[in-house]
This record gives C-alpha cells, structure tokens and sequence, in this order.
C-alpha cells in the first residue's frame, strides 16, 4: 500500500519536474526529498536529540546538477547522506528513480569530503576496486581503472599511494574511483574543499567536462556559493542549523559548456550572486553566531 | 654521507664500552695506588673478560655445540610467535566485529593480561612437560596479547569516511573484511611486531631458564650454576646476535608488505 502511494507520489512529482522544464529531457526524478527529517541522539541537550535537517523537500531530475549551499553546520551533508542511504531519516521520504530506498543507494557513486581513498592500495587499485568487488575480472577491471586515470590526467600515477599523491590528485583519483561504477546519481560532499583556490579552479572545469559526457544527477553539497553557482543548474540554499531547512531555490541560466573561471565575469553571474547572497548573508551570520556561541 | 657517520658513532659505542671492560679485567691496580693490595677493577671471576667470550663464543659455534641450542631455541620462538599471532588476529577480528563478546569478555582480557607470564611457567612444565611445547605456551601467552589488542585496535579504528566510501562503492561484508579491515589491522599488527617477536623469545628463553634440558635459556642456566660468567655472558652474546638478526628480518618484511606506508618509503632507514 505505501510502496504503491509512493510511487504514485512520485509520478506525479515526476509529472512536476517535466511540467518545471528541468534540463535536457527528464526521464523522471533522479532523487526525491520529501519531508526529510534526521535527528542524532544527543545526551547534552534537553530533549536528548539533536535534529539536523527537518521538513526538507528537495527533487532532483535526472541528468540535474543541484548544488547545496549554506552556512557551515547546516546539516548539507547530512542530507546528502540521507541520499546515500548512509543516514536512515527519522521522519520523511526518500525515493531513488521513484523506489523508496533501503538500505544503500545503489544508484549513487559519492565523493567524500574527507580522505576516502584506500590507502593500502595503489591509485590504479583503487579505481579498479569498485568494478572488482562487482565480479569484473581483475584484468578487464584494471584496464578500465587505467583509461580512467588517463581521463583525469593520472596516467603516469597508476602505481603511485595515495600519500604520495598531491590533494588534488588524490581528489581526481577519488572521481575515477566512483565514476568508474558509472552511477546514474553522483552525491560530492564539499569534494574540493580542502584545496586551493587554482586546484579548485581546474578540479571544477574537470567535473563538468565529465559530467556533461553523460549527464548523471548530481547533488553537489559547498558552502562556496560562487562555485554552485558556476557548476550547478540549480542552486538551494539552507538555512543555519540545527534544524536547518531549505529556504530556497534559484534556476541557473546560464549557457554550458561554462568554464568555472570565465563564467564568474559574466554579468548574469554576479546578478545571480548577488541575488542569493542576499538571502544567504542573514543564515551565513547566524550559523556563525551559533557556532562560536557554542565554542 | 651521514649513515657512514652514524654507523661509525655506533660502532664507536661498543668500542668504548668492550675497551674499558677489557681494560678493568686484564689489568691490576699496583698495590699502594688505591689499596694495600693490587686489584683489578673489573674482577675476572665477575666479569669474565671480553677475549673469554668472544672466544668461547667462537668456540662453540666452531665445535657446534651451540646451533642444537640455538636451534631449540628458535623452533620455540616462531611457534610460540605463530599460534599467538594467529591466535591474537582471529579473536582481535571476532571481538572488533561483535561488540557484546567484547563487552562480555572486556575485564578477563584485563586480567589475563595484567598477569606476571613467569608465574604461569611451572604450571605450564607441570602440563606439558619439560619439552619444548611448554616453552611455546609462556611465548604464545606474551605474543597473543600484544597481536590480539592491535588488531582489536585496527579493526575499530578504520577511517568512518573509507569505511562508507568501500560500502558505498559496493562492498559486501566480506569483501569489507577482505579490502578494508585486514589491511588496517595489518598495519597495527606490524607496528607491533617487533615487540611480538622479542616477546616470542622471551618467552622461549625463560620457560628454558625455569627447566629444560636445551636451549640458550638452559645453556645460561647452566653456566650460572657453576659460576661460569663466560659461559653466561657469552650465551648473552649469542642471544643478542640473533635478537638482532631476527629483528633485521622482520623490519625487511615489514618494509615490504606496507610499501603504501608513508613511514615505510620516506622514514628513517
């Protein structure tokens, strides 16, 4: 009976997106948010649970490129986890491609913040890996990991470790590694955050150009907003937490093939960012108030 | 330029230190200097002399005496290493992975632990006798530890964020266990095994000093019996020659089964 209701929920939700224009021919909703809510025990508050996220609805159609900003603490990632299937919601729905999901996204590939690369294994390994544990023979799956790393430009690196791998190319490594299992859904969780400014620059040009070979959904979580800008079809923003909710969205019109560094001198771009700071500004400074209030 | 350098300063060490102790046991002090009678500093009969040893040392490999001995020694030490470290891997991995066995267990390992290993020795020759095996059950008591509590370690100290990362690219329990799980627990075991083996051999050695009839413990039991400090100080010398060439063997293979180490490829060496 729910899985019925649901599916229609999400028919209809997919009737929406199409109706909504949504990017190049919509075959329905990639991800569905509907009433997300993810709560944390947390033994030093007075109701003993912390809430992140609550009532957030968020749809992304397939082949859509949604970045996520706000405030630092506002719980992005942990509606990208909640995606993922990492995160079980306490209240609320979440639908892959109109299933509701259990367990693990299958259909996604995510790209961690922090360090995620096995770092017992050689970069060639670790791209190999996903195709390997999928039941690829290891020949076939390690000719694939190398075409891969010549993709994004790590050719000469496939026996390297990862510690002796620059920030950014364990970062190009960590793209080969979830795009090898061409997933149709591609979750990054702030995925060029700890690197430089140029780094971020030439990582960024790197993702569209492979995102726009196949177009998978993405949901692309910063606190930069000029960089969601720049990538993203579609920008939401969120307000400061805990209990942070989405508190808006702005279409991005701006043509493709962008290229991350021309396209912040566009005028449209700075009307555009002027436009969402605005709304940003008041969260940014609350979010910052709580934070070092609590410290 | 610098590794010549440092292996002069080290071998200046035991220069300076074999100098003076031959030194002290060869030659008296002339009555009248510090005393009414002439003495040596370093006494013979205490100390025994550095030329003693060595010769005696080179004695008994030349003759032969000493490889059954070392032999014996050794056969106890790698099994006392084996059965404890495989031993320590599987229930390191068994109770990283069930929770309430570790909960259950916790104040027993406690206590095992904290127990002085020499006072299990007799109870060990009472069970299984003189041989070798209860040499075996004193190292693999000190081994077990050691492997077990790293491995434990391992186990529950993989990165949360390559643990979701192995999930989310697909990975089944096993393939956890197979891609992520043991080659973390594998570089805490190797961080430890250089104590595991010392241990391994301390284990052997004692059980041997506390009753045996072969082994380098037996051999030092021995010479102390009847006041042969060459005898004991030159069954030390062989000791620590071949603690160091089992340690050199060890960090050979450490070297190579954790080339991904940062230590491992840019460390000291």
């Amino acid at each position: 009976m729910d899985v019925v209701e649901a599916r229609a929920a999400a028919r209809g939700a997919l009737h929406d997106a199409s109706q909504d224009g949504a990017q190049n021919g919509t075959h329905g909703l990639a991800v569905e948010l509907a009433g997300v809510r993810v709560a944390f025990p947390a033994p030093d508050r007075r109701d003993g649970t912390f809430v992140a996220v609550d009532k957030a609805d968020l749809a992304v159609a397939d082949g859509e490129f949604v970045a996520i900003v706000g405030p630092t603490g506002c719980g992005k990632s942990t509606l990208l986890n909640a995606a993922a299937g990492l995160l079980v919601p306490a209240a609320g729905r979440v639908s892959i491609y109109g299933e509701p999901l259990a367990g693990l996204n299958r259909k996604a590939g995510y790209l961690f913040q922090a360090e995620a690369l096995f770092p017992w294994k050689t970069a060639l390994e670790n791209v190999a890996i996903g195709l390997e544990v999928a039941g690829t023979p290891a020949a076939e799956a390690q000719e694939k990991a190398q075409r891969w790393l010549s993709r994004v430009g790590l050719s000469a690196f496939a026996g390297r470790y990862p510690h002796m791998l620059s920030g950014g190319q364990r970062k190009r490594v960590g793209l080969a590694q979830v795009l090898i299992r061409d997933p149709r859904i591609l979750l990054m969780d702030e995925p060029f955050g700890p690197l430089d400014a140029q780094t971020r620059q030439i990582m960024g040009n790197l993702l569209l150009e492979l995102w726009s070979a196949d177009r998978k959904a993405v949901m692309f979580v910063t606190h930069d907003l000029e960089e969601a800008i720049a990538l993203a079809d579609r920008v939401v923003i969120m307000s400061a937490g805990p209990t942070s909710r989405i508190i808006g969205e702005w279409k991005v019109a701006l043509p493709r093939p962008r290229d991350i560094a021309e396209i912040r001198l566009d005028p449209a771009f700075h009307a555009l960012h002027r436009e969402i700071w605005s709304k940003l500004r008041d969260e940014v400074a609350k979010g910052y108030a709580q934070t070092e209030g609590a410290a | 330029m610098r590794r010549v350098k440092l292996l002069f300063l080290q071998v200046l060490v035991a220069v300076a230190i074999i100098a003076i102790w031959h030194v002290g046991s060869t030659y008296r002090i002339p009555a009248g200097v510090l005393g009414a009678k002439a003495f040596y500093p370093l006494d013979p009969f205490f100390f025994s002399t550095p030329v003693d040893v060595f010769q005696r040392t080179w004695r008994d490999f030349y003759t032969g005496v000493i490889w059954y001995h070392l032999g014996i020694t050794l056969l106890e030490t790698m099994l006392a290493f084996a059965i404890g470290a495989i031993g320590g891997v599987l229930v390191g991995f068994w109770f990283a992975r069930k929770q309430l066995v570790a909960a259950v267990f916790d104040p027993y390992v406690k206590m095992a632990n904290a127990l002085p290993r020499v006072v299990l020795a007799p109870i060990f020759a009472l069970w299984l006798g003189l041989g070798i095996w209860s040499k075996v059950a004193l190292g693999v008591t000190l081994v077990f530890f050691i492997v077990f509590f790293n491995v434990y370690q391992g186990v529950r100290e993989v990165s949360p964020t390559v643990l979701a990362n192995a999930r989310m690219l697909g990975m089944n329990e096993r393939q956890l266990m197979r891609h992520v799980y043991w080659p973390s627990a594998l570089t805490w075991m190797f961080s430890s095994l250089h104590t595991a083996v010392g241990f391994a051999l301390v284990g052997a050695v004692v059980g041997e000093y506390l009753g045996s009839a072969a082994g380098l413990g037996y051999r030092i039991h021995q010479a102390e019996g009847v006041f042969d400090v060459t005898g004991v100080f030159s069954g030390m010398l062989v000791l620590a020659i071949f603690v160091i060439i089992i340690d050199t063997i060890v960090s050979a293979i450490e070297n190579r089964l954790l080339v991904w180490r940062p230590t491992a490829a840019t460390g000291l060496k």
